[in-house]
């Protein structure tokens, strides 16, 4: 098909007019998170019931990408924003689906099924109501949860490729300049100014240029980019298709983690679309522009994520990082001139061209500018991805969107910045959430994670988390990294199991100081970020591990005992039922003793218990 | 031409060289182990790492790689380029603590020994490289490789098994900074990367040299005969 | 082992004998056989006119790739930062007891395998546990065990 102005209007006249005939359109959504949740059931068992009743010319069952929402999937939408349900199907799936006919027939609003606050006192009906969703301003994310990721002419009907249309009647140097003056930055984590990495890649000397999508979202906790990539594919193929033109390049490619099959099957049938309809291949818009995607799947290594080792996978090589001293804008994928940037980056590109760069510039701070996807997890009541304007306060996300700490607890810190960031405590919580201020407190924005903690967390457990993480996804090439971050591991599991000694913490800091100027890339250059960020603000939790030998928070196994409190247990037996080790005696209504010599510290008996009677010392 | 400064001192360059080509030029002494003449480096060991300045920008590069830059100011030893090489030595102190090069190069910093567990199944190897840059770039038959990441990063052939490529030529043991690479020619054999080769004798003064099939290699290389490569090079 | 060539060389041809897609081909190579083997490696090698050693190296860089055998259901416990801290690990430690087996290893039937993730992507619903293309969210002690149940040998394909 030859793709033109004209064309674009028809088919959104065309798909317009093919939903009137609907009077109820029910969005199910299909993203990993609910799909795992049960999701595609409730899909294929609605179908089966509207069939059987009849109704599928005026019911429209629809599959949706992430809202972001998953902690209470499966998520279904009635209408535009009419009505959220949440859990559709966990525990009864039959009864789900005849309640969600109800409503469909009858107008009936099924209480059980609306989301509620975790106080449980109120139900929200519309999703634009409900905090979580109502604090965000969703622009990347605009399309998640509305559009059927695999349908095109959906994504066309609500504006999608008319961005691209607007910029092939730009000049090259005209879109630079905007995306210059719209004060993007990068969303992978580096926060480099979009403008300026595009405009060094159309000056580098060559021909052929490449531009590519980092999908290879590889911190732990951090989903945003699943989301985009499984909901809203054509966002990040028209971003780059743009780049493409502004650069001059011909080729694309987007590199996606194994561990998103369903990103990547969507992105796959969103580029044979875009193919189709002839917004990928040659003469595009007949502008006179050829460009096309080849789609890269990464085989497991965080490493990956950096854009040199992303390069060197492409090439067909093993993810080892090379140095930057010549930057990849000038010679990167075989040698030529690329231009990666991560795929939230590029989403937001068809937003700047349509709405200008006036807008977006308008959005955030005065040098983090729009807004930014977040994923929002750990002890924290509503767990989920949001998008939020730059500039927002921590104490906001995760107290106003996020509902506060789950049971009432304390918070103790945030994470930020996966692997490469750190922990900030309470005390900033009033910290504006923007490229600049995080890093500033020893921490980084990062690709977006944010993972909540609270008082049963350890921050030296969490340090030794992060450093276990690393040595296993260094990818061994310096000395400092793939030598000094294992040392680092083991003084730190050392002060976790009881043998901290003094001068420890000291070690350690010197240790990450020359870590930090001696890797060759990124991983190892942050490697020391968690552990110095924890005891810049947890110093005294360090000591009394090594000093004490206690672990306060009642995590490291080597550090606590279970004991089960003779005055509140009620002999029930269930703990002893649940021990993996055998290891708790007791008859029925007699107090139970765990044997301490056999307790592997499972948590089991914690878990199970009605009475409060296990407690951690 | 290029002039910057090393240690407050003018010096100058060409365009493309690295610091490491001038700072040589020029006597300083920076201690390499991953970089070759010939082959350059890909930055491994971090040894050569000195400290640039240029306005407010203080960065840390290797000077192996670093292409020179004009006005730039470079600190071969400042306080951190020093902390950087003595954590690095001591860190491949309790990697290869039987490396007697590492120990040597490690007390010039001062370095005399490890406050961490030393590894027992290292060897002497320090992955720098060059073994198998060696092989695929001079030699030209890629025996050798790394396998696996992180810790467990180590130099070998295909499986750690003999290698059907491998002519047996030792380029790599020669070029080794450690002298972790096992060779020993003994019983008219040559041992190495666990494969055995028979040793060609030189018709005219009897001696063993060569194992056969790197002649053999050769010979399909470059065209020379077999039997005039049988002829040691002491004899030729 | 015998390897169906036609198959193998098919794989090649869907990238084009592109060496770039190696890692790609090898991840096909592992569905077919649930592994990589050495002779597939060796026959990629020499169809892409790349040295062994360098089909070596990158099979043995990604996690993604096994060079042993894996068994018919392959058990990834994520352990990513939220699903550590909502006892990602207490679970993998159910599937070791259960199974009988340590992390990277295969049960004597062949059916079950161990491996761990460094996130899944599906943190809302910590602790996951992914089963071949089946994911298991918000997974507890008494999930791992009905799932070692419902994919035992025969009774789930």
């Amino acid at each position: 098909m030859n793709m033109s102005l004209e064309q674009l209007d028809s088919i959104t006249a065309r798909y317009t007019n093919r939903m009137s005939y609907y009077t109820k359109i029910v969005r199910i959504c299909c993203g990993t998170g609910c799909v795992s949740s049960g999701s595609l059931q409730v899909y294929e068992g609605l179908k089966k019931i509207l069939e059987e009743k009849g109704l599928t010319e005026t019911v429209l069952v629809k599959q949706t990408g992430c809202h972001g929402l998953c902690e209470r999937g499966p998520i279904v939408v009635l209408g535009n924003d009419e009505i959220l349900y949440q859990s559709v199907g966990k525990r009864n799936i039959e009864d789900d689906i005849s309640a969600l006919i109800d409503t469909i027939s009858d107008n009936k609003i099924i209480e059980r099924m609306l989301y509620q606050g975790e106080d449980k006192t109120k139900r929200y009906i519309s999703p634009k109501d409900i905090p979580f969703y109502a604090g965000q301003d969703r622009i990347v994310l605009s399309l998640n949860g509305i559009i059927d990721a695999e349908d095109i002419e959906e994504y066309i009907s609500l504006g999608g490729y008319r961005g691209l249309y607007k910029a092939l009647l730009m000049e090259p140097a005209e879109i630079i300049d905007w995306i210059d003056k719209s004060g993007l930055r990068g969303r992978g984590g580096g926060g480099f100014p979009t403008g300026t990495k595009w405009r060094s890649c159309r000056n580098a000397p060559g021909e052929v240029k490449y531009v590519v999508a980092n999908g290879d979202e590889g911190d732990p906790g951090a989903f945003m980019d699943r989301s985009l990539m499984e909901g809203n594919p054509h966002g990040v193929i028209e971003g780059m298709i743009i780049g493409g033109y502004a650069i001059g390049s011909n080729q694309g490619f987007i590199y996606v983690r194994d561990e998103y099959p369903l990103a990547v099957n969507r992105l796959i049938k969103a580029i044979e679309s875009a193919r189709e309809y002839g917004l990928l291949g040659k003469n595009i818009f007949d502008s006179g522009f050829d460009f096309d995607i080849k789609i890269f799947r990464g085989g497991g290594a965080f490493v990956c994520g950096e854009s040199t080792a992303l390069m060197s996978s492409i090439e067909g090589k093993s993810g080892e990082p090379r140095a930057k001293y010549i930057h990849t804008v000038e010679k990167g994928i075989w040698e030529k001139p690329t231009n990666l940037n991560n795929v939230e980056t590029w989403a937001c590109v068809p937003h700047i061209i349509n709405k200008g760069w006036e807008w977006f510039a308008s959005i955030g701070t005065p040098h983090s500018k729009g807004t930014k996807v977040f994923s929002l997890v750990g002890k924290v009541k509503n767990t989920g991805l949001i998008e939020v304007p730059m500039g927002i306060t921590l104490r906001e996300i995760i107290y106003d969107l996020g509902g506060g700490i789950q049971g009432n607890r304390r918070f103790k810190a945030v994470q930020t910045g996966g692997p490469s960031g750190g922990c900030i405590p309470e005390a900033y919580l009033e910290m504006p959430v923007d490229f600049d201020s995080l890093t500033r407190l020893g921490s980084m924005m990062g690709s977006g994670g944010m993972i909540v903690m609270d008082e049963r967390n350890c921050m030296v457990d969490v340090a030794k988390y992060f450093l276990k993480f690393l040595v296993e996804e260094s990818c061994g090439k310096c000395t400092p990294c793939r030598e000094g971050v294992r040392r680092m591991y083991e003084i730190v599991d050392r002060i976790c199991n009881g043998e901290g000694q003094r001068g420890d913490i000291h070690h350690l800091e010197e240790l990450a100081h020359a870590i930090s100027l001696g890797s060759l890339c990124g991983l190892g250059q942050s490697a020391p970020n968690p552990v110095l960020s924890t005891i810049k603000y947890f110093r005294d939790e360090y000591t009394i591990h090594i000093e004490e030998k206690r672990c306060p928070a009642g995590v490291c196994k080597a550090l606590i005992r279970f004991i089960i409190l003779p005055d509140k247990c009620t002999g029930c037996m269930r703990c002893s039922a649940e021990c993996p080790a055998h290891c708790i005696k007791g008859d029925k209504k007699e107090v139970h003793v765990i044997d301490e010599t056999l307790c592997i510290k499972c948590g089991n008996c914690y878990d199970v218990c009605r009475f409060d009677a296990v407690m951690i010392e | 031409m290029v002039e910057f400064k090393i240690n407050g001192r003018k010096v100058q360059g060409e365009k493309g060289e690295t610091i490491l080509d001038v700072a040589k030029r020029e006597g300083y002494d920076i201690p390499t182990l991953c970089y070759h003449e010939k082959l350059g480096s890909d930055g491994r060991c971090r040894l050569c790492i000195v400290e640039v300045q240029r306005g407010n920008r203080r960065r840390f590069v290797t000077s192996c790689l670093f292409p020179i830059e004009n006005n730039i100011d470079v600190y071969i030893d400042s306080k951190d380029v020093i902390l950087i090489r003595k954590t690095i030595l001591e860190l491949l102190l309790a990697r290869c603590p039987g490396s007697e090069i590492i120990q040597h190069l490690a007390a010039e910093y001062d370095v005399t020994e490890t406050r961490y567990t030393k590894d027992i199944d290292k060897g002497k190897c320090i992955l720098c490289g060059q073994c198998i840059r060696t092989c695929e770039s001079i030699v030209g038959v890629s025996a050798l490789c790394m396998s696996g990441k992180g810790p467990a990063k180590k130099v070998t052939t295909p499986f750690d098994e003999p290698s059907d490529v491998c002519i047996g030529c030792g380029a790599c043991a020669v070029v080794c900074p450690t002298g972790h690479i096992y060779i020993e020619d003994r019983g008219g054999y040559r041992t190495i990367w666990r494969k055995k080769f028979e040793l060609a004798r030189c018709p005219q003064c009897n001696r063993l040299h060569a194992p056969i099939e790197q002649l053999e290699f050769i010979s399909k290389k470059t065209g020379v005969n077999i039997d005039e490569l049988m002829i040691c090079q002491n004899c030729k | 082992m015998e390897l169906d060539q036609t198959k193998l060389d098919s794989i090649v041809e869907r990238y084009n004998k592109d060496r770039s897609y190696m890692l790609a081909m090898f991840q096909d190579v592992q569905r077919l056989y649930r592994y990589l083997p050495k002779e597939a490696i060796s026959y990629i090698c020499k169809k892409l006119d790349i040295p062994f050693s360098k089909g070596y190296e990158v099979a043995t860089f990604y996690k993604a790739l096994s060079l042993k055998p894996r068994g018919k259901h392959t058990i990834h416990v994520c352990l990513g930062t939220a699903c550590h801290l909502r006892g990602g690990p207490n679970i993998l430690e159910t599937f070791e007891r259960e199974l009988k087996i340590k992390t990277g290893e295969t049960t004597s039937d062949g059916n079950f395998t161990i491996e761990t993730v460094n996130c899944l992507g599906a943190c809302a619903l910590a602790p996951l546990v992914r089963v071949d293309e089946h994911d298991f969210g918000k997974a507890t002690q008494a999930v791992a065990k009905k799932i070692i149940n419902e994919f035992a040998d025969g009774v789930r394909s």
